[in-house]
């Protein structure tokens, strides 16, 4: 199993270890539900240091680029931009953050469980242009800092304020004998602030936060987070069988630009067939990925995230419907354990995300 | 982690209180313990028939569902309704919170639970 760069820290701290892609990650420490509400009303910090980064340098980095993912890239070299990659039928490879250095030199930041993966079809699709690609993973370790008191103290970790970064921006910064990104995203729904840099850097940022109070928080909380604001996670509202479309990322894909899966795109918004929608229980249980979705006895659908969350009664989730039965208020029956729990479609906003915009 | 005398344990970290042809049966302070602050539990119907080794209900954290095994046969006499409005009772009290009482069908079944002394081992993986 491989350990991230903040390993030792997690092992100190007593954290509830599991396996996640191949790393040695921490689930939670305090707890998920504690962690949750840390984030939402005072400070977290993550790591996140196996997520994977890769490097495309060349004359044409951007055509490449432009190529490869579905979202419009710029020249804007302080703009962070979410994207997705698919395939030729428009199945999702995997979502990115993609940050333009400069146009001959731009960073996308992929999953850690698609690394190998992705960086295969990176490499595979940039034969036809001249870049070269290279996986910066294992050089890069990266943290969150999240919730509503972070901009009041960035400045005590990372000797800059960020009051000049809206959200999706960034900019590189001196740090040590060095440099680190600086990056106004997140994947909680919060205001809040992503770090990329060198081992030691990390370490040194991680410690200050924790010495001024920041609650450190795992892939747990990770997870309810970013589920409760409505974005979306790798295997579960996309994945190689399920496209942006069907995922309602439309926002992410510019079907007006050429890049790999753009047709067939076009052609399933002429035909839709399913739809990710969100969904309430009736009765308090938990639906969980996985789940059956049914309409009376037949199959229509699957959870494909769901929680009782730590900040709502009632428990909700996304689930992947046949788009016939998506319409808000529709009921349906989550089938759990032996149980059909009756539930109805809801919209997905299960929390209003307070971005610095 | 606490493992309490007097008990019977199954491999599955049930634990088994007996009294005549009764039994009391919950989880050990080690299965909550792995499991995480529970948020909702699942509770068997009053009368359901169960055999060694079903499942009989679930807890759940905000993270995972696990199933819970009845480690002894039986007829559900009562549940711990109580479980249902405050699942952390699962953790703060593991050996109090108690989730059904079954009348047992096969006390026989009972050598084949473990001993408090026998069951610490497999608390410590």
């Amino acid at each position: 199993m491989k350990e991230t760069v903040l390993h030792d820290k997690h092992l100190a701290l007593n954290a509830k270890m599991i396996e996640y892609a191949g790393f040695h990650m921490p689930v939670s420490y305090a707890g998920i539900g504690e962690e949750h509400l840390a984030v939402r009303t005072g400070m977290g910090i993550f790591d996140v240091s196996h997520m994977g980064e890769f490097l495309v340098e060349g004359k044409v980095a951007l055509s490449f680029v432009n190529r490869l993912v579905t979202n419009m890239i710029t020249e804007d070299v302080t703009k962070v931009t979410y994207s997705l990659m698919c395939d030729e039928k428009g199945f999702v490879v995997d979502d990115l953050l993609v940050y333009v250095i400069n146009a001959q030199k731009i960073l996308l930041v992929v999953n850690a469980g698609n690394i190998d993966k992705d960086f295969a079809w990176v490499e595979l699709q940039s034969k036809a242009f001249d870049v070269a690609v290279r996986n910066l993973s294992d050089e890069f370790g990266q943290v969150a800092i999240q919730g509503p008191l972070v901009k009041e103290h960035i400045h005590e970790i990372m000797g800059e304020t960020g009051q000049d970064l809206g959200f999706m921006t960034y900019k590189v910064i001196p740090y040590g004998s060095g440099h680190v990104i600086f990056s106004r995203t997140g994947y909680t729904g919060e205001d809040g602030f992503e770090v990329y840099g060198k081992p030691e850097f990390i370490r040194d940022i991680w410690d200050k936060a924790i010495a001024i109070g920041v609650i450190p928080c795992g892939l747990g909380a990770r997870d309810t987070l970013r589920f409760e604001a409505n974005l979306p996670l790798y295997g579960h509202e996309i994945s190689d069988t399920i496209n942006p479309v069907e995922a309602g990322l439309n926002f992410a894909v510019k079907l007006e630009k050429d890049f790999i899966g753009r047709d067939a795109l076009v052609a399933y918004k002429e035909h839709p067939t399913r739809k990710v929608v969100g969904i309430e229980l009736l009765e308090r249980n938990i639906p969980r990925h996985g789940y059956p979705v049914l309409k009376d006895d037949r199959v229509i659908g699957v959870v494909t995230t769901g929680y009782l969350l730590p900040t709502l009664t009632t428990p909700v989730a996304c689930a992947l419907i046949d788009i016939a039965y998506s319409e808000i208020g529709t009921e349906l029956f989550v089938q759990i354990r032996n149980n059909k729990v009756p539930a109805k479609v809801r919209n997905r906003k299960f929390y209003t995300k307070k971005y610095n915009k | 982690m606490n493992v309490k005398e007097g008990l019977l344990y199954s491999e599955s970290h049930e634990w088994v209180k007996v009294e005549g042809k009764n039994a009391w049966i919950g989880i050990s302070d080690h299965a909550q313990h792995a499991l995480g602050s529970v948020v909702f539990i699942e509770l068997p119907k009053i009368g359901a028939l169960f055999k060694k080794g079903d499942a009989m209900g679930a807890v759940e954290s905000v993270k995972a569902a696990s199933d819970v095994y009845t480690p002894v046969s039986g007829k559900i006499l009562d549940v711990n309704k109580a479980l249902e409005g405050s699942p952390e009772m699962l953790n703060d009290d593991p050996y109090g919170a108690w989730i059904v009482k079954l009348e047992l069908s096969n006390e026989a079944e009972l050598k084949t639970l473990l001993n408090a002394k026998d069951y610490q081992p497999l608390c410590e993986e």
